[in-house]
């Protein structure tokens, strides 16, 4: 007998979700990161709206970039050490799909607080309420690609050990682009044009990791485990 | 009496040095074949290069050659238990027992009976890092329970178990046996086998490793 493909992703969901639920601190670190930036940019650079409303959405972005770094290294190294991450590969289910579960989890806990947390950001940043949807929706689409991009990563260099310097290197430059699509949508919201045309192709960036990426993510856990 | 596993001209090299070569043997339904070496012998990584977690340098490795529709998925019919329990330390007993079994399609376990055959009842709900070595361990061994695969493939099994889980082991292994099933494992322990299909492999670590 054999699990479904649909039963065992819900287990490797089901078993992140409760693990991460035991150690809140790794959820919480990240968030809270975010919120210190965004509430000392005020007093670093003054409290004035003109300023602050045209660097916020800047700011919230290279914010959520440098938090999800900061947690990227434990995505895969509990599982790597207590073996879990090797009986993953034996599952008679395909490697993918189970590493798209680890990767939905770990948006839902870093992604999607992320982009609730952002009307707070914007208001504590002054950002001009013409950019308030732009920035959500850049957060709504843009943040699977950080869970995804940062899986695959985490992936690679699992079994290094002190990864961590090496991996935030892998990572950064993969995502600019996605730094420069955003910012320009909500630029674009509030001179006024139309934000749609980056949002969407952030949208397309978006369909096109999360379809790639689970067997980017599963081929690395497959070295890694060698 | 049919073959769960067939290997042929199995060969490995770790850091130019050979652990090692042509080796070759099947696995038929009642075996237990037990892979004997010194520590750094290679056992650990001929075990994990027959489930596919070392990549071969040389050689195939067959599951279930004559049963074409276990072959295809051999995965669902081959149990690997490696060095790492695989058992989550945040979480309890109980809710470790309980993924395994979702992750491996048994959907009707009795949780409680399994932890108290392998002597876990009144820890169930302590996190599995509060417990020893050999207690995570035996969470980690309810898989054998009820796990329908019959091939089994485990590295060192007896690890931080005491006497008492060492026999239950046996027993087991034995009930596996007699069922048609077959083991492959390492051990340091003598195995005290009172079956005929007794098989050893030794491996010495240099090019004449066999039989």
């Amino acid at each position: 007998m054999q699990a479904s493909n649909w039963q065992a992703l819900k287990a490797v969901m089901q078993r992140d979700l409760m693990v991460v639920m035991r150690r809140r601190s790794d959820v919480l670190n990240p968030l809270l990161f975010v919120l210190m930036v965004v509430t000392l940019f005020p007093l670093a650079v003054g409290p004035g709206p003109d300023i602050l409303g045209r660097i916020a959405a800047g700011v919230i972005w290279v914010a959520a970039l440098l938090s999800a770094l900061l947690g990227s290294e434990r995505l895969f190294r509990e599982d790597y050490l207590d073996g879990t991450l090797e009986q993953m590969t034996l599952q008679p289910q395909p490697l993918p799909l189970l590493a798209f579960g680890k990767m939905a989890v770990h948006w839902l806990l870093s992604g999607l607080p992320l982009v609730i947390l952002a009307p707070l950001c914007a208001l504590l940043l002054k950002l001009p309420m013409a950019g308030w949807w732009a920035l959500v929706a850049t957060l709504l689409v843009g943040t699977p690609i950080l869970s995804a991009i940062t899986a695959i990563g985490a992936a690679l260099t699992v079994s290094l050990g002190r990864g961590g310097a090496l991996l935030s290197l892998l990572l950064l430059p993969l995502f600019i682009p996605l730094l420069i699509f955003a910012s320009g949508a909500v630029e674009a919201a509030l001179v006024g044009t139309e934000a749609w045309p980056q949002v969407l192709l952030l949208a397309g960036l978006s369909l096109l990791t999360l379809l790639l990426a689970p067997f980017a993510v599963a081929a690395s856990i497959r070295v890694s485990v060698n | 009496m049919s073959t769960l596993l067939s290997v042929s001209q199995l060969a490995s090299q770790r850091a130019g040095r050979t652990l090692f070569a042509d080796l070759r043997f099947a696995v038929k339904s009642g075996d237990l074949l037990h892979i004997e070496g010194v520590n750094g012998a290679g056992k650990s990584t001929l075990l994990r290069a027959l489930v596919g977690l070392v990549e071969l340098q040389e050689g195939t490795v067959e599951f279930f050659p004559e049963q074409n529709e276990l072959a295809e998925n051999w995965r669902a019919h081959v149990l690997f238990m490696g060095h790492k329990a695989a058992v989550k330390t945040e979480l309890t007993a109980i809710e470790n027992v309980e993924l395994l079994a979702e992750l491996g399609g048994v959907s009707n376990v009795d949780t409680w009976d399994l932890l108290e055959t392998v002597g876990l009842i009144g820890l169930e709900d302590l996190p599995a890092g509060q417990l020893s070595a050999g207690q995570q361990r035996r969470i980690a061994l309810t898989r054998l329970w009820f796990s329908e695969a019959p091939l089994w493939i485990l590295d060192e099994p007896f690890t931080a178990l005491d006497t008492f889980g060492i026999e239950l082991l046996h027993t087991k292994f034995a009930q596996h046996i007699a069922g048609g099933g077959a083991i492959i494992l390492t051990s340091h322990q003598p195995l005290s086998w009172q079956g005929a299909q007794f098989k050893r492999i030794r491996i010495t670590g240099a090019d004449d490793a066999g039989f």
